[in-house]
């Protein structure tokens, strides 16, 4: 049996003991001893979040799969444990051997949003791993970034051996077995990134330089170590139903973010709003069987004895078997206690039929992400919602029993007048109208009730709004005190609450999404001050990441307020997504036209992605 | 029909609190297939109840639940399913068949027995004094102590309420107390009453692992107790 990292006294004085010890239904068991590679794959935050993510879930199972290869999960240690390891000088340790994880051949780590980066450095802090790539030595572990922010990967240049672009199903064997080969050849280090480099997809940071501007900008991009490539083309799964899937999820013993299988019906969007990385990088949209779908449902609600399962994808009603598919899942699993749960669905006459098959109608909300109050707006954003959709929606949502709605938006997008941000609280009392119009009082439930919620807009890399500028955070807060005055004045204004996201987080999370190579120093010296879980609000120290910037000479207002011109060479310029620049530019350009470009099943914009040879490019348009 | 089930809860699952445990068995019960019984509505939950819950930290080899099944087969099949789907340290010992008119495990729970054994580096130099002294200050006429409940602390002795107490051949106490909704007994609170009564300090607060090993329901009379296991109120089905 193995011997727990932790003593009983740590174990019993911290939160949730079960975030570290294991033994779940389903985790792999191994002979640590009997294996080539050790591989240890980290979601830098903590366990109920990273224990929530599909992608791990994925990549844990497919490296599990060959024998030569142990897969091990190790998350952030939540405050109360990391105060107690560095106190007790006690190493991380990977949660199914329980070993130290500066002993494995490999970590990667997976970067799903900008405010874990300094939870990326307790990791390799607590893991004692030198912080800095090049401060490495021979026995140290590789350490690989991989997932959605590693499209920019530079402001994390210098903490990682080499990125993985794109997705995780197609090239993880070839990187293992040329590890195995290395080894066996007697290779360094050095020796093992050279073969890396040579595998599509994979990048290696430290085989490039930058040179800048005396304005900051970036003047050249070489390569300075053969055999490196110019351009990191992302990598790409074509066949969705001919590949990894874990048909073994793990079950966690405490309750997660994410309390369920999930299946993902498809990946990528065919809608394009040009805010929107996600709909950029994981062009084309390429979708699973239903056959495959259904099999793994089984498969997978059977393994775990879990009581619900989630569709996931980007935008559920656009998969084109969906009604075959959920039809499939409430026949055969209704009578057996299993919930289903379908997210990101357009509120039409077939989804409302269907939530009103699967949940509590007096107990659910109906959802509508219009982004933008005005349609002149929306037209700006690619958003092809109108508000005649929205209010048709609602009226039938009403009439078939629900009484509450939550409506998301995004201030600060490019364009935003000081009218369209009326709109939203105009949009929001037009709902509210509809219902007292159509519902009669005798039938109503209570009060309508009205949410609206908005976040700052980011601009991110590999969006048409890529050279967009942000705004300050007074700018941001001024915007919500707008929105929030005009919903005041309304006439349904009892009937609508209003939250607004935090602005400094925002900002900085504006930074570090475009920002370059010099970013890494002020993201060191953030966590040095101490800085840790800024995802969370309330560990959220803005004073700290300020005064980093400043100790290290960065201007913030650079990556962020700042207009760039399409002429600039752009950070993560070197990566190719399959969605061309010129594509992006092109678009960039309709935004201020307020143009509308057709959805990918419509007719096919050339977007580029068709370079890949699949997915939505190649199916006939109805 | 009423099935109640008997299992062990050892090793690394004593860091498993109660309300996991619960979630745990929900999806155990799912995997191993068994024909439960749900509640009506949108989201239906399984007819199932805990008898007593156990204290993260303690492992146990005498735990109970109820559940209302449509169907079932012989009770060693039933066991050896769900075996086969339990995470190590998790272990069903019986699955017996309880009379239709049954009341829930908690209802009945009247007395548990448990073992606390020192903790290693715990141990006093004089363990035979500290025996010795455990078991005369039991033998007192009285044993007050101060309980802390949720709406605050209040006086309370503990006499009546250990059933029985002896120091065991492996070095470990062994207790039997009262438990169940009312004077529910910590094994912990009569070391830690010790402690502070006559050892004039603090318990350490990791010095015991503690473990239960049965859970009892009372069959005779308040006066007159007569304690049963609680899978003895049910039948092995064949």
């Amino acid at each position: 049996m193995r011997k727990l990292a932790l003593s009983d006294e740590i174990l019993l004085s911290i939160e949730k003991p079960a975030r570290y010890i294991g033994n779940e239904i389903n985790m792999v068991k191994k002979d640590p001893n009997a294996v080539k590679i050790r591989f240890a794959i980290c979601f830098p935050d903590v366990y109920e979040i990273g224990m929530s993510h599909l992608g791990i879930q994925i990549l844990y199972d497919m490296l599990n799969k060959r024998e030569d290869i142990y897969c091990e999960r190790v998350y952030s240690p939540w405050i109360d444990l990391d105060t107690i390891m560095r106190e007790q000088k006690i190493p991380l340790f990977a949660i199914e051997s329980q070993e130290p994880i500066y002993t494995f051949d490999f970590i990667g780590i997976t970067l799903q949003y900008e405010m874990c980066y300094t939870n990326i450095l307790q990791i390799l802090d607590l893991g004692k791993i030198p912080l800095l790539a090049k401060d490495r030595k021979e026995q140290d572990p590789i350490v690989i970034g991989g997932g959605p922010c590693s499209y920019n990967p530079e402001p994390l240049a210098d903490f990682f051996d080499l990125f993985y672009i794109g997705e995780g199903e197609t090239v993880y064997f070839q990187l293992m077995d040329a590890y195995k080969e290395n080894q066996r050849q007697g290779g360094t280090r050095l020796t093992f990134l050279e073969r890396a480099a040579e595998i599509p997809g994979i990048y290696v940071p430290a085989f490039y330089q930058i040179s800048y501007y005396p304005d900051g900008t970036i003047q050249k991009r070489e390569v300075i170590h053969s055999p490196a490539k110019e351009k990191i083309q992302k990598e790409l799964v074509l066949d969705l139903s001919d590949t990894f899937y874990p048909e073994k999820p793990l079950v966690p013993f405490i309750k997660v973010t994410q309390d369920r299988v999930v299946l993902e019906i498809q990946r990528g969007c065919i809608r394009g709003c040009r805010f929107c990385q996600a709909g950029m990088i994981y062009r084309p949209v390429r979708e699973r069987s239903l056959k495959f779908l259904k099999n793994m449902a089984c498969k997978m609600l059977y393994s775990t004895g879990q009581e619900e399962i989630s569709l996931s994808s980007l935008s559920s009603s656009d998969y084109s078997k969906l009604k075959e598919l959920v039809s499939f899942l409430i026949e055969e699993f209704q009578g057996q206690g299993i919930n289903l749960s379908l997210p990101s669905l357009r509120i039409d006459a077939f989804s409302l039929d269907v939530m009103s098959k699967v949940q509590d109608i007096r107990k659910s909300s109906l959802t509508f992400a219009p982004e933008a109050g005005s349609q002149r707006l929306r037209d700006v954003i690619n958003k092809g919602l109108t508000k005649e959709v929205i209010l048709n929606g609602a009226t039938e949502a009403f009439h078939g029993g629900w009484n509450r709605v939550k409506l998301y938006f995004m201030l600060g997008l490019p364009t935003e007048t000081t009218e369209d941000m009326e709109e939203i609280a105009v949009l929001a009392d037009e709902i509210a109208r509809v219902y007292y119009a159509e519902i009669p009082k005798e039938q109503r439930q209570g009060k309508v009730q009205i949410t609206v919620s908005t976040s700052f807009f980011i601009p991110k890399p590999f969006t048409p709004f890529q050279w967009a500028p942000m705004c300050t955070k007074e700018e941001f807060l001024e915007k919500a005190r707008i929105v929030n005055g005009k919903i005041r004045s309304m006439l349904n204004q009892k009937s609508i609450t209003y939250h607004w996201h935090e602005a400094d987080v925002s900002v900085l999370e504006g930074v570090l999404a475009r920002g370059d190579r010099k970013v890494s120093k002020v993201i060191l010296s953030a966590y040095q001050k101490g800085c840790l879980y800024d995802a969370w609000s309330e560990y959220f120290d803005e004073k700290k990441w300020m005064e980093a910037f400043e100790e290290n000479g960065i201007d913030p207002a650079f990556y962020t307020t700042r207009v760039r011109e399409v002429e600039e060479i752009l950070p993560w310029d070197f990566i190719d997504v399959g969605v061309t620049k010129e594509f992006l530019i092109r678009e960039w350009r309709q935004a201020k036209k307020e143009v509308v470009t057709p959805n990918c099943k419509e007719s096919c914009s050339g977007c580029g992605a068709n370079v890949f040879g699949g997915g939505v490019c190649y199916e006939n348009k109805g | 029909m009423k099935i109640r089930v008997k299992f062990a809860k050892r090793g690394e699952m004593r860091f498993i609190g109660h309300l996991d445990i619960m979630r745990y068995f929900q999806k155990a019960i799912r995997r191993a297939k068994v024909a439960i019984a749900y509640s009506e509505g949108f989201s239906p939950h399984q007819k199932m109840s805990f008898a007593a819950p156990l204290g993260v930290g303690l492992v146990s080899e005498g735990e109970y639940f109820d559940i209302e099944v449509y169907t079932s087969y012989s009770s060693s099949k039933m066991i050896a399913a769900l075996n086969e789907v339990m995470a190590e340290g998790i272990e069903v010992l019986s699955w017996k068949r309880l009379p239709e008119q049954a009341k829930n495990a908690m209802s009945f729970v009247a007395a548990a027995d448990y073992r606390l054994t020192f903790r290693e580096g715990y141990q006093p130099e004089k363990l035979e004094d500290f025996y010795q002294g455990f078991l005369s200050f039991l033998s007192n006429d009285s044993i007050l102590t101060i309980k802390k409940t949720k709406k605050g602390e209040r006086e309370l002795d503990l006499k009546p309420f250990i059933y029985q107490a002896t120091i065991e051949k492996e070095g470990s106490i062994f207790l039997q107390v009262c438990t169940g909704s009312s004077n529910n007994i910590k094994p912990e609170l009569v070391l830690q009453t010790y402690y502070e009564k006559v050892l004039q300090m603090e318990m350490p607060k990791f010095a015991f692992q503690a473990q239960r090993l049965e859970i009892y329901a009372n069959i005779g009379t308040e006066e007159e107790k007569k304690f049963v296991p609680l899978e003895a109120l049910g039948d092995e089905i064949d």
